[in-house]
């Protein structure tokens, strides 16, 4: 029996998931040395290796299994060791809750699993994913459709799509910081794998109106998610909402390749799939250099509130220079890896927008300009939490006394930002590899496809003479920078005078009269105030009644997920456990009334059949 | 002989990019009846910030330095992506219409992170309203790629040059361009060039920290971005195929229409900013919202081919 348990994959989808797990985990683990000491005691840190080596096997088992049954014990068994990695600093109240929060999340999640699995071993008789994906070819659409909906529900929850995202902030920051890069980078990403696995994979798409419902969640998330992130300032809980945006960005790459499977267009599938597992490995780059670093400025300053630090690009310059980096990958800016998967994705809508026809046109269309929404305001997302972090002065006595961290902590990330400009530079290469991938997963045929014009130069759909070559755009860029810098110096000598910032001849401008993370943040709160409803509490706290010693003034936004969908939810819980309470009142002759009523029921029912 | 192109191209937006705007300056102060100062002032501007000596804030970074040739070399390499003489834009392979809405971010995350550098509460407020702009401006430049690039199925920026007629597609894209741009080049009603009052200057509060040499950049920088825009409208709207070089009048009178062409844009601009008030910041967002409904217009004209 074990032995049909224990099967597992090679094919190019589970490669390319290990090589992901493994890119992250191990400058993360490389990390984690100079993070966890002095932080933790010896026996916390050996236990912190322990669970971080059963937590990167357990994925690295999830994605390369190949029995329903395996995989489900497996996915438990991830969830549960990142339970424990997330509550791994007990002593702080927020750990317990958020994983509480997590642990119930994952588990509504898994249980949306369990039953959609139960439905596909109904139809093929066995756990093998081989066998289920033949039997799926005759199964009723009624039967695929619900079959769907219970997996996007399972594996959108440890993805972290909208609305079922709530977990995501909560858990991801609160564990310790390489391990909230595993998190983001990698764990979330095994749904992604689930997704494509079982719905493309195994299930097959056929209705056009599954791509559209993943693309509509997709378009949901990235929005709400980088709206969140921009009125975030905690660094690791802002990061933590920009993994719901990424996801987000990923989803659409998957959802236009479902869409574009159904209408049978397989270039296009496979071009979209490219793009999605291109950002997707791209995300888990950047997001996991980005925790990395927040976990940097933790460890050198003890705070994870941006509007207390400031000025850290003099005492940590090789960790503000990583984290530049990483912002400018995530910002999509070129010739950065994060700049190459969204144009991917855009240039996967174009195509699409062309192709298509009717209302669909219409659709993709407001689809891309929803991704190119999300990129600008990612973009001013990180220009608050680069410039408020590590540029002016220190605005508290825990930046003033920062330093750079340890060699083992720089390597990790030195390692992660050197790869975001691989990515950028070697982006041919690496989507003719991502073709096997994509043509793996979707089944198509892929050999005479062809993504690129040369070695340096990407082209997607032959003969439109659309280009785009990293390298000669890095090239370009750099010669006309140092263009540019000629012509500074063309001018003879640079005359400098160092001297204090511009006051307006108030001469004491000291960090109390820096822009802030809040007023950065303002505008953005104003214009989406339909979907943040932003409120404020004021307070005067009087000496006597005639005199006001000082002013409380404060600004939340309300985080309608959770106020109108899980609120209500919990109330409603609560309510129903409250009245089922009537049932157990305590007394044993009631009980064995009760065992006595299901008894005689169960033989009622047994005789039935 | 493509190097050489770019190169002469390059030079030709270098030098003609500052006599827009003294262009525009000029057809404001004489429709205010004041006579103004003459066309050619931005190049004096430019010429006195590079004599000048530059002030440079004790608490500002290496950011703060290299910010300026950032931002520089990306609004070049953005201007090498525009085909101008020949009817394959001669950077072609370096991206496409969708990759100029990423160049351009780029210089302009670094002059926004510049802005904080120093410390001051200007730079913060200019940084802010400006990525609030232009990351609200931006599905509007995407959605007018679209409209425009569905038209030849390519977002080769190439296929613009090749265009002979004006759909509706077109002209409404470029209404919606019309609009990114006057946000994008912090024009009224969204942002004045004029002003340096606190409450409402964007762009100017950005650069403030900025003297001497990096000023002329940035300065210069902001001029090249403007023709560029400039140009992709005009484009649009009155396409013409360019230049296949056979003679010297063929040549002279291309170039004269190409600068026209431009000049046409630049008026509008200009009547525009005369005929209207500044808007509050806040109000910038129904501006832009109103932009991106006109960008949906343009993509279902585009989607009904007319």
């Amino acid at each position: 029996m074990y032995k049909d348990i224990l099967v597992f994959f090679h094919d190019p989808l589970s490669v390319f998931f290990i090589f992901v797990i493994l890119l992250i985990s191990l400058p993360s683990a490389v990390y984690s040395i100079g993070y966890l000491k002095e932080e933790y005691s010896r026996k916390k840190i050996f236990l912190a290796w322990i669970l971080l080596i059963s937590f990167v096997i357990s994925m690295l088992l999830v994605v390369t299994a190949r029995n329903i049954l395996a995989f489900l014990i497996f996915w438990e068994i991830m969830s549960l060791v990142s339970y424990l990695l997330v509550v791994f600093d007990t002593n702080h109240e927020k750990s317990i809750q958020a994983g509480m929060i997590y642990i119930v999340m994952t588990h509504i999640g898994t249980a949306f699993l369990i039953a959609a699995f139960m439905m596909m071993y109904k139809y093929a008789g066995s756990f093998d994913f081989l066998i289920i994906k033949n039997a799926c070819l005759c199964m009723p659409l009624q039967t695929k459709n619900i079959i769907f909906l219970l997996l996007l529900i399972g594996f959108g929850t440890k993805a972290g799509i909208v609305p079922l995202h709530i977990w995501l902030p909560y858990a991801h920051p609160q564990a310790p910081s390489h391990i909230s890069s595993i998190m983001s980078g990698v764990m979330i990403k095994t749904a992604i794998y689930g997704i494509i696995r079982f719905v493309m994979f195994i299930l097959g798409v056929n209705s056009p109106w599954w791509g559209a419902l993943v693309l509509v969640l997709a378009v949901i998330s990235c929005l709400a998610g980088v709206i969140y992130a921009l009125m975030e300032h905690d660094i690791k809980k802002l990061l933590a909402y920009h993994s719901v945006e990424n996801i987000g960005i990923i989803l659409l790459g998957v959802g236009l390749s479902m869409l574009f499977q159904s209408l049978n267009m397989p270039y296009l599938a496979v071009f979209s799939l490219i793009a999605g597992l291109y950002h997707l490995i791209n995300h888990a780059i950047f997001k996991g250099l980005l925790f990395l670093c927040a976990g940097s400025v933790y460890k050198a300053t003890g705070t994870r509130d941006i509007e207390k630090l400031g000025g850290l690009i003099k005492k940590m310059p090789q960790t503000a220079f990583c984290f530049l980096l990483g912002a400018m990958a995530i910002s999509a800016l070129p010739p950065l890896n994060g700049f190459v998967s969204e144009w991917l994705t855009l240039q996967a809508f174009f195509l699409g927008t062309s192709h298509a026809v009717g209302g669909l046109k219409l659709f993709l269309g407001v689809c891309a300009s929803m991704l190119a929404l999300t990129s600008g305001l990612a973009a001013a997302c990180f220009v608050k939490a680069f410039g408020i972090t590590f540029l002016a002065e220190p605005r508290s006595r825990y930046a003033e006394e920062a330093r750079e961290v340890s060699l083992s902590m720089k390597t990790g990330m030195l390692f992660l930002s050197a790869l975001t400009i691989v990515f950028g530079l070697a982006a041919v290469k690496v989507m003719n590899l991502l073709a096997k991938v994509a043509g793996g997963a979707t089944g198509l045929d892929i050999s005479n496809m062809s993504f690129s014009l040369n070695d340096f130069t990407l082209s997607p759909k032959a003969g439109n003479s659309v280009y785009l070559s990293v390298p000669w755009l890095a090239l370009a860029l750099g010669v006309l920078g140092i263009t540019g810098f000629a012509v500074y110096k063309l001018f003879g000598r640079r005359k400098v005078a160092i001297y204090n910032t511009w006051d307006c001849g108030y001469y004491k401008l000291s960090p109390r009269n820096e822009y802030t993370a809040t007023a950065f943040s303002k505008p953005f709160r104003i214009a989406f105030s339909f979907f943040l409803q932003p409120y404020r509490k004021t307070q005067k706290i009087r000496e006597s009644f005639y005199h006001v010693k000082s002013f409380n003034y404060e600004t939340h936004t309300t985080l309608v997920f959770k106020k109108y969908i899980y609120d209500p939810l919990l109330i409603l819980i609560f309510k129903s456990a409250k009245s089922m309470r009537r049932l157990q009142p305590g007394s044993i002759h009631l009980y064995l009334g009760y065992i006595f009523v299901t008894l005689l029921l169960l033989i009622i029912f047994l005789g039935k059949f | 002989m493509k190097i050489m192109i770019i190169i002469l191209q390059l030079a030709i937006f270098v030098i003609v990019a500052p006599l827009l705007s003294g262009v525009i300056t000029k057809i404001k102060n004489n429709l205010r009846m004041r006579k103004g100062q003459g066309i050619l002032q931005p190049y004096y501007n430019l010429a006195k910030l590079c004599s000048k000596e530059e002030v440079i804030s004790k608490t500002t970074s290496w950011i703060f330095t290299v910010a300026p040739f950032v931002l520089f070399a990306s609004v070049l390499a953005a201007a090498a992506l525009i085909p101008v003489f020949i009817f394959v834009s001669p950077a072609h392979i370096f991206g496409d219409f969708l990759a100029l809405v990423f160049i351009f971010s780029l210089g302009r995350f670094f002059l926004a992170l510049s802005a904080l550098d120093a410390g001051s509460s200007f730079g913060g407020m200019g940084s802010s309203r400006e990525m609030f702009i232009s990351s609200l401006a931006e599905p509007t430049f995407c959605l007018v790629a679209l409209s425009v690039s569905l038209q030849f199925g390519t977002t080769d920026i190439s296929a613009f040059s090749g265009i002979h007629t004006v759909s509706v597609a077109s002209v409404v894209g470029a209404a919606a361009l019309f609009l990114v741009t006057i946000a994008e080049t912090a024009r009224i009603p969204v942002d004045n060039q004029e002003t340096h009052l606190e409450l409402t200057m964007v762009h100017e509060a950005m650069v403030l920290e900025y003297s001497g040499r990096s000023l002329a950049l940035i300065e210069m920088s902001a001029y090249i971005k403007q023709m560029i825009l400039f140009y992709l409208i005009a484009q649009i709207v009155f396409p013409i195929s360019s230049l296949c070089f056979v003679n010297m009048t063929q040549i002279t009178f291309w170039f004269l229409w190409y600068l026209a062409r431009i000049a046409i844009v630049a008026i509008a601009v200009a009547l525009l900013e005369v005929s209207v008030a500044k808007m509050r910041l806040f109000r910038v967002a129904d501006f832009l919202g109103f932009a991106f409904v006109l960008g949906i217009v343009a993509l279902v004209c585009a989607m009904l081919g007319v």
